[in-house]
Order: C-alpha cells, then sequence, then structure tokens
C-alpha cells in the first residue's frame, strides 16, 4: 500500500479545495458577517491553484486510497475543465450577486465543495467512491440551486431539483446494489472483470438503473425534466455553474463508467447510450424552438448538445471518447461565453432575461452582439468556428463505428436546433432595437471576450488541445 | 509546393481590408467614403492577384498547380490549396465581379456601411477557399462558412420578407450540407485522408459510392439549385440587396456545380452514371417548369430568379452527359451565367434604386428616358436568352449537343427550354422597355449614372467577347475536362470488367 504522501499527491487539486473549504468555513464563522467579503476572491484563488497543481504536476497514472481514486490523463483533462467552468462561474457571478444582494460567504464555499464533489466524481474508480463524489457535489447544488431564497422561482427550481436528484440518487444507488450484488465487488475493473461478455439479466438491470442516474445529471432526454425549471428559477449564476462545470462532471463519470466497468458489453450500453442520445438531440431541438426566456432556450440547448457529445460515446471507441472530449471543451468555452453575455443583459439595474430584450443589440452594443452571435453559430455548428470542430469528431467515430443512423438524425437534429440560435442572431441584428444595456462589469466583457475569440480562432492551431484529448482517451481505454 | 504563395495571399487579402474597415471609427462622411474605397480597393487587388495567379498557371496542364501545403491540425490534416482548369475560371469570375458588387452597393447601401462591406469581404475570402480548397474538410470550412456572411447581407440589408428569405436560404443549404458533411466523415474513414488529389485516385466500392453520392446530391442539388429543391432560391434573391443577388447568382449557385465537377463525378463514377438519368430528368423538369414559372412572375427579380433555376438545368444536364461537349458546355454556362445573371440583377437594381419597386407592372417606355440602360439591358436579355453571339448561347448549345449524344429525348426537351427562355426574356424587356412611357412617376427618371455605366460596360464587353471568341474560356478548362472524362470512362470500364469476371 503506498504512503499518505503519495496519495495527497495524487490528490492534489481535491485536498487544496478540501482544505482550503473548511478553512474557509471556519475563518467566515470568526468573521462573523454576512457579507461575502474576500471569499469569492479566495475561493477563485484556491480552483486556480487547483487548476495549477494539474497542469504543473506530475503526468503519471496512478491509483490510489486503495483502488478507489485514479488519477490519470483523462481525470486531470476533465478536471481542469470542471474547474475552469467553476472558477469562471464565480468570477462572472459576483457582480450580479452583489445586485441581487445575495453575496452571502456561502456561495462560494458552497462552489467549491461542489466542484470537490466533481473532482471526487471524475476520479472514482468505484461505485462506493462514485457515489461519494455524487452525493457531495448534488447536496452542495440543491442548496446552491435555491440560494436566492425570497425568490419563489428561485425556491421552486431547488426544490424540484432536490426531489427529482434525490429520485435519481436512489436509481443510482439501486443499480448500483445490483451490480454489487451480481459482481461482488464495488470497482469497475473488478466489475469488467466478472461479468465478461455475457451479463446475466440482474447486471442488465444494474446497468439500466445506473445509466438513468446518470441521464438525470447529464440531463439527458428522458431525464430531462428539471433542467428547464432550475434553468429558469435559479439564479444566473448559478445556471452558469449547472450548465458548464456540472456537466463536465456528469460527462466523464459516464464516460469512465461506461468504458471501464463495461468494456465487455459495449452492444448493451451502446443502445442506451444511442437512445438517450438520439432523444436529447430531438428534443433539445424541437423544444427550444417555442422558447422565449433565453435561459429556458439554453437549457433546452444544453440538453440538445449532451446528446451530440453522447454520439460519441455511443460509438463506443477511443476515437468517440476523443471526440466526446473535444465537445466537451468547446461546449465548455460556447457556455461560459454565452452566460456572459447573458449575465450582462441588465436594464437600469435590472435583469432581464427575455429573448426579445436583444433586439436590436447589434446597434446598441454591437461588441457584445458581435461575440454572441459568433456563440450561436458556434453553438449551431456552422464552420469555421470551434462548434463545428466539436460535431466533427463526435460524428466522425460514429460514422467509423457504421452508426449511420445516429449520425443522420444527429445532423438533421443539428439543422433543426440551427433554427433557434439562427433567430437570437435575428433577434439581435434585423429587429429594431430595445432599450440599450447596462454598461457591463469588465469581468464579463473579459470573459465574453476571451472566449470569442477561442471560438472564432481554434481553427487557426487546435493541434495542442487535440493532442492533449487524445492522450486523454488513449488513458481510459 | 509547399509553404504558403499567390492563392494564400489572394484568399485572405479581403480579411486584411476588413480588419482595416473594422478600424475606421466614426459614422461621419469621411469615414464612409474611407470604407467604400476600402472595400473597394482590396477587391480589385484581389483580382490583380488573380490575374497574376492566372498567368501563372499553366492551361495546358491537367494537374493542380500553385499548390501550397502546410500541415494545420495535430490531427493529421493539412491546409492545401491549389488550382486546375475547373477551378481557375470560377476564381476569376468571383475576383472579377465583387468589385462591381461593391460598386453596385455604392449609394444604394446607407444603413451600417461598416458591417456590410464587412460581410461582403469575408464571403470573398469564403468564395475563392471554396475553389481553392485541395483539401475535403477545407473545403467544407469555406463552403458552409459562406452561409453566414449572406445570411446576414440577406437579413439586415434584404427587402420586406428578408427574415423568411434568409432563415430558408440558411435552414435549407445547411440540411443539405449536413448530409455532404456524413459523406465526407465517411470517406475520410475509407481513404484515411480528407486531401482532394489523394481521394481523387482512390476507388471507393460501388455500393458505397451510391451512398456517398446521394449525400453529396443533397447539399449540390440544393446549392445548385435543382428542382424540386430550388424554392429558396426565389425568396433569397427577391428579398436580397442588389449585390447580395448578384453574388448568389453568379458565384454561390456555380459552388454546386463545381461541387459536382469536382467530387461526385471523377470521385463517385459509378454512381454518377447510376444516377444520371435521374439528374437528367430533374433537369428537364428544372429547364421546362422553371421557364414556365418565370413567364408568369410579377416581379423581375423573381422572375430572373426563376430563369436562374432552368439555367442551372443546362448545367446539371450537360454535366452528367459526360461527354466532352456535355461538360465544356456547363463550364461555359456557368460563367456565362455569372457574367449574365449577374448583369441582370445589376440592371434590377439601377430601375429599383430609382423607383423603390420590382414589380413589372410599375415599367414601361424606359426607352424614352434611358436609352443608355436599354442597350445594356437588351444585351443581357439576348445572352439570356442564348442568342448566337452572346454567351449564352455558346453554353446551351455545347450542352445541347452532350445530351443530344446521349440521348435524343433529353436534347428535345431541353431544347424546348431555350425557346422558352427566349419567350420570357424578351417578354419581361418588351414590358419594361418598350411601350408608351404613360406612368407619371417615371417621367422623371434619369438614364444611367458614370458609376452604373462603369458596372455594365465590362459585363456587356465580355458577353459579346466570350460569345464570339469563347476559346479563353474553353481553353483553360479544356485540358483538366478531358482527364476528368477519360478517368470516369477508365473507372466505369474497370468496374464493368470487374462485375464481369465476377459472372
Amino acid at each position: 500500500m503506498e504512503s499518505l504522501s503519495v496519495a495527497i499527491a495524487h490528490s492534489l487539486p481535491e485536498a487544496i479545495l478540501a482544505v482550503g473549504a473548511l478553512v474557509l468555513v471556519l475563518y467566515c464563522a470568526i468573521r462573523g458577517k454576512d457579507s461575502d467579503g474576500p471569499t469569492t476572491e479566495i475561493a477563485v484563488g484556491l480552483l486556480g491553484a487547483a487548476i495549477l497543481s494539474i497542469l504543473l504536476g506530475a503526468k503519471t497514472e496512478a491509483l490510489v486510497f486503495d483502488g478507489a481514486f485514479i488519477d490519470d490523463a483523462f481525470g486531470r483533462f476533465m478536471k481542469v475543465l470542471t474547474l475552469s467552468g467553476a472558477l469562471v462561474t464565480l468570477v462572472m457571478g459576483q457582480d450580479f450577486l452583489t445586485r441581487e444582494k445575495i453575496d452571502k460567504f456561502e456561495f462560494p464555499i458552497l462552489v467549491l465543495l461542489s466542484t470537490l464533489g466533481m473532482l471526487m466524481l471524475i476520479s472514482a474508480t468505484g461505485l462506493i467512491a462514485l457515489y461519494l463524489g455524487l452525493e457531495l457535489m448534488s447536496l452542495s447544488l440543491y442548496v446552491i440551486a435555491a440560494f436566492h431564497r425570497d425568490n419563489v422561482r428561485a425556491s421552486e427550481a431547488g426544490l424540484k431539483y432536490f426531489v427529482l436528484g434525490a429520485m435519481s440518487s436512489g436509481m443510482l444507488l439501486y443499480g448500483a446494489s445490483l451490480l454489487y450484488g451480481f459482481a461482488g465487488t464495488v470497482s469497475f475493473a473488478g466489475i469488467a472483470q466478472a461479468i465478461g461478455s455475457t451479463p446475466s439479466i440482474g447486471v442488465l438491470f444494474g446497468l439500466v438503473f445506473l445509466m438513468a442516474g446518470l441521464a438525470f445529471k447529464i440531463s439527458a432526454v428522458p431525464f430531462h425534466m428539471w433542467t428547464p425549471d432550475v434553468y429558469e428559477g435559479a439564479p444566473t449564476p448559478v445556471t452558469t455553474y449547472f450548465a458548464s462545470a456540472t456537466k463536465m462532471a456528469a460527462i466523464a463519470v459516464t464516460l469512465r463508467v461506461t468504458v471501464t466497468a463495461f468494456p465487455g458489453i459495449v452492444p448493451q450500453w451502446q443502445q442506451i447510450i444511442v437512445f438517450l442520445s438520439i432523444m436529447s438531440m430531438v428534443l433539445g431541438g424541437f423544444a427550444a424552438i417555442g422558447q422565449a426566456n433565453i435561459k429556458r432556450l439554453m437549457a433546452y440547448s444544453s440538453i440538445g448538445h449532451m446528446g451530440f457529445a453522447l454520439v460519441g460515446l455511443a460509438a463506443g471507441t477511443e476515437q468517440g471518447v476523443a471526440g466526446v472530449l473535444v465537445y466537451m471543451a468547446i461546449y465548455l468555452v460556447m457556455t461560459l461565453g454565452t452566460f456572459a453575455a447573458i449575465l450582462s443583459m441588465r436594464i437600469d439595474g435590472k435583469n432581464v432575461e427575455t429573448i426579445s430584450d436583444l433586439a436590436g443589440l447589434a446597434r446598441t452594443d454591437g461588441v457584445t452582439a458581435f461575440f454572441l452571435a459568433m456563440m450561436m453559430f458556434s453553438l449551431a455548428g456552422i464552420p469555421p468556428l470551434a462548434g463545428f470542430f466539436a460535431k466533427w469528431y463526435v460524428f466522425s467515430a460514429a460514422i467509423q463505428a457504421q452508426l449511420y443512423p445516429l449520425a443522420v438524425i444527429g445532423v438533421l437534429a443539428s439543422a433543426v436546433a440551427a433554427y433557434y440560435y439562427l433567430r437570437i442572431v435575428k433577434i439581435m441584428y434585423f429587429d429594431e432595437p430595445a432599450p440599450a444595456f447596462d454598461k457591463p462589469a469588465f469581468a464579463l466583457r473579459a470573459v465574453l471576450a476571451v472566449t470569442g475569440v477561442l471560438v472564432l480562432l481554434l481553427f487557426a492551431y487546435p493541434g495542442p488541445f487535440i493532442t492533449a484529448s487524445t492522450a486523454a482517451a488513449k488513458s481510459l481505454f | 509546393m509547399s509553404g504558403l504563395d499567390i492563392l494564400t495571399g489572394m484568399v485572405f487579402l479581403p480579411l486584411v481590408g476588413a480588419a482595416f474597415i473594422l478600424a475606421q471609427r466614426g459614422d461621419d462622411e469621411a469615414t464612409l467614403r474611407n470604407v467604400r474605397y476600402g472595400a473597394l480597393g482590396t477587391t480589385v487587388i484581389v483580382f490583380l492577384f488573380s490575374l497574376y495567379a492566372y498567368m501563372k498557371f499553366d492551361p495546358r496542364s491537367a494537374d493542380f498547380q500553385l499548390v501550397e501545403q502546410v500541415s494545420w491540425f495535430g490531427s493529421g490534416l493539412v491546409y492545401k490549396m491549389g488550382v486546375d482548369g475547373l477551378s481557375m475560371p470560377f476564381v476569376l469570375l468571383t475576383t472579377f465581379l465583387m468589385p462591381i458588387s461593391i460598386l453596385a452597393s455604392w449609394e444604394s447601401i446607407t444603413s451600417r456601411v461598416k458591417e456590410y462591406m464587412v460581410a461582403f469581404l469575408v464571403l470573398e475570402t469564403l468564395m475563392l477557399g471554396v475553389f481553392t480548397a485541395l483539401d475535403l474538410l477545407l473545403f467544407y470550412l469555406f463552403f458552409e462558412g459562406g452561409l453566414i456572411p449572406m445570411f446576414l447581407i440577406i437579413g439586415i440589408w434584404g427587402g420586406k420578407r428578408r427574415v423568411y428569405a434568409s432563415f430558408k436560404f440558411f435552414l435549407y443549404t445547411l440540411t443539405g450540407s449536413l448530409l455532404m458533411l456524413l459523406a465526407i466523415m465517411a470517406m475520410y474513414g475509407v481513404a484515411g485522408t480528407t486531401d482532394i488529389v489523394t481521394l481523387l485516385k482512390t476507388s471507393f466500392p460501388p455500393s458505397m459510392q451510391t451512398w456517398l453520392w446521394l449525400a453529396f446530391f443533397a447539399s449540390l442539388a440544393v446549392k445548385m439549385p435543382m428542382w424540386p429543391v430550388h424554392t429558396w432560391l426565389p425568396d433569397a434573391h427577391v428579398e436580397a440587396p442588389t449585390a447580395g443577388s448578384v453574388i448568389l447568382a453568379a458565384i454561390l449557385l456555380k459552388m454546386g456545380g463545381y461541387g459536382f465537377l469536382r467530387f461526385s463525378l471523377p470521385m463517385f463514377p459509378d454512381a454518377s452514371a447510376y444516377f444520371a438519368p435521374l439528374v437528367f430528368g430533374l433537369s428537364i423538369v428544372a429547364i421546362v417548369y422553371t421557364s414556365l414559372v418565370a413567364m408568369v412572375q410579377e416581379d423581375m427579380k423573381k422572375l430572373i430568379a426563376y430563369s436562374s433555376v432552368a439555367h442551372m438545368g443546362f448545367v446539371t444536364m450537360g454535366l452528367f452527359t459526360m461527354t466532352v461537349q456535355g461538360v465544356q458546355g456547363a463550364m461555359f454556362q456557368m460563367i456565362s451565367h455569372g457574367l449574365v445573371s449577374g448583369a441582370l440583377f445589376l440592371c434590377v437594381g439601377v430601375v429599383y434604386d430609382r423607383m423603390h419597386t420590382r414589380e413589372i407592372e410599375a415599367y414601361g417606355g424606359l426607352v424614352h428616358r434611358m436609352p443608355l440602360y436599354a442597350v445594356a439591358f437588351m444585351v443581357f436579355t439576348l445572352a439570356n436568352a442564348g442568342l448566337p453571339g452572346t454567351t449564352g448561347f455558346i453554353g446551351e448549345f455545347l450542352t445541347l449537343v452532350g445530351a443530344f449524344k446521349m440521348n435524343t429525348w433529353v436534347a428535345f426537351f431541353a431544347t424546348t427550354g431555350v425557346i422558352l427562355s427566349a419567350a420570357y426574356a424578351l417578354y419581361l424587356y418588351r414590358r419594361i422597355i418598350f411601350g408608351v412611357l404613360d406612368k407619371p412617376a417615371l417621367r422623371g427618371i434619369l438614364d444611367l449614372s458614370p458609376r452604373e455605366v462603369a458596372l455594365l460596360a465590362p459585363l456587356v464587353l465580355l458577353t459579346i467577347y466570350f460569345g464570339v471568341h469563347p476559346q479563353p474560356i474553353i481553353d483553360s478548362s479544356a485540358a483538366a475536362i478531358d482527364s476528368l472524362i477519360k478517368n470516369y470512362d477508365a473507372a466505369l470500364a474497370a468496374t464493368k470488367t470487374a462485375s464481369l469476371a465476377l459472372q
């Protein structure tokens, strides 16, 4: 058994967040003030330190904590994405929370704790570790979904998310217990060995329940019901967090579970993933068309995008997983950029979130309109923007795996989705101007500009990024 | 063979111009002047670049020339550009029409001039990229990326139903192209590369060719456009601003024909032969049906739009005969249509700028007030009708000869289209130009301004020049077309031998 110092060295980002969050709680409790003071800044610092510890740390693969926790290239890739999502959320959200007078110190701390849960989830190599990570993440998320506690919609969102989330956890646990019962072990590698390529019916049941629980977290259809309400009701920074960091962790754990625990029964889980993927792409595309609230629209958009990401997983190959990783990274950039624009939607100090408020933005604030339009074209997958490459990688993987119907339905769904993204461009560029927005905070401008440039120019130099995701996918197989 | 050279410079120069325009601050007259001259200057320089490239280009060779190649992606994809006889004429057509389009927008575009010019310059980069890309993925980037500026051009500066038209344009084209994208992925899977030169040498299994052909057809037929997926075109044409219509008709439609020449015919010869009757059928319907539809239009732009569909029918028919005359004719018809339909849209723009209506009913007797205009319009009307001595004749004649060699019935029905095109073109001309000038609004209408003469004169000259002396265009693509047909016949013969051997 390895020494504790080795284990800590391999879980340094988690250690930073755990210790940091606990110290921060103590500090804030002793300080006795309600407002967040420097807590957000400290939390941002901790998240940044965690990212640096991954980027600068050892690049070796190691299984620590009695084989329950793995530090590999795949985990590091997804952790950097998750941490970046959380970090940018905190940076962007501070201004919003202050204006809405909910800038309590608990917010950054809860974000830290849920991010910690996500990191554990990404590195989990067994059902127990998976569940621990998942619950740490979810419990913190339930609280921050209802963080605006005097707001009816936010409370409703929190409650809804909690009830449905608890149910999905139950399903996941049920599936996990079936798997444990039939395989006799909780470790993914052990499960893979125990079931081989001829699963019993009990294992299949376990697999289905486990997938249902995970599908809830990635909000794949038919487990997506909570998404539009929670996205709309929760404070916008929380929505940003749900759409960015949470999705990264949920997709990561889905990839790891399917690929490492069930490599022998690819055809069995492939059909589940294909079903989830098709349903999500189609429903995401059609349901978003009628939305008037931009946060709701982004909820359906994210449902659709999870469907596209799952296309890569459905291929069940290393190439497919690499495609999903590319997809998630680009999706993260596009989501953060879009939410930076949504957070800037503020008239006379009041927050607005209907799509028609964007009317004529090209003439009142050309820069924001330009970058948001690029985000929309990119989300629609129009080349040469980054979103096109995301789709290119997952769909080529599906074509190589000969999943032709999935690929054809997928691209047609993306044409449907293009309609509602274009509608936003149309409202910003073709319509007569609505009242202008207030001057956005510097942080929002900066995030929008950086993500916009990434989306516009990724095609010029994608080399290192593709190399990293390929290496990450390799480590999983 | 490697490094970046003239083609890259030519393709990306408009982006430099766009950056210059974006750097202009302010909304006063002086800034707008800078913006307009900046755009015009850029497109003129690009045209000079393309002439230089043409001078270095050897039309007697069927190979790709001026090839540039640098590795680009981390994953084996490359940035590769080059031209051959099939693409060089389109490059010149694009660079030639761009300054004319900018000049056509000189006075008619008054709102958001900066954005307008930037959109056009970005569009030029993407169009030139389509014709010079020698990597399939790169081609797709340019092909599809062109939707964004065109969508904005129609949607922001278009007419009353601009929103509907822009969405229809975008979604139609996108849906078709996405299926082509899947085919590109499948080809990448088989050949392990998206390099067009390699793919041209790869022989895909016949069963796979069928699907690939259909996927490419979904995209190219929409772009072309072929009946029955042409319905986006009249809407887009009618609503787009004048210069947008010019570019749409003259260049964007040619991407469909270019795609057939570059991909469908050489890469999927068996499927092309198999589906040729389908293409003939659709082409004939397009020629006859849309000509009849054109005849009853009330809107000038719509009439020209339908006539474009009919003329593109000749192109698809000529291409799929896979005879030297047919393909030459199709190639010539595309260039000719680029000049003529572009010019016709400019002519509509001239009177639209004065009267702000495109209703044919609103005009009549213009010859009395606008003699110069009447002459220019007549040249293009006759070219549109395919009168000998204009470019329109050569293309139609050659495609009909090609079709006659393949199937006399196809040629028979297509020929009726020639008659119909004369009917609608002359009927339009009579209603607008001749007759009595009895509409009060028209009494004060002015003839062509010097700027408009400068726009139309080069097009008049080229329409007549290439009509009596078609050799430059035919020569520049002859070698490439010969080798295309030779390889096509060889591929079909090989499949035939293989299937005989199996029996």
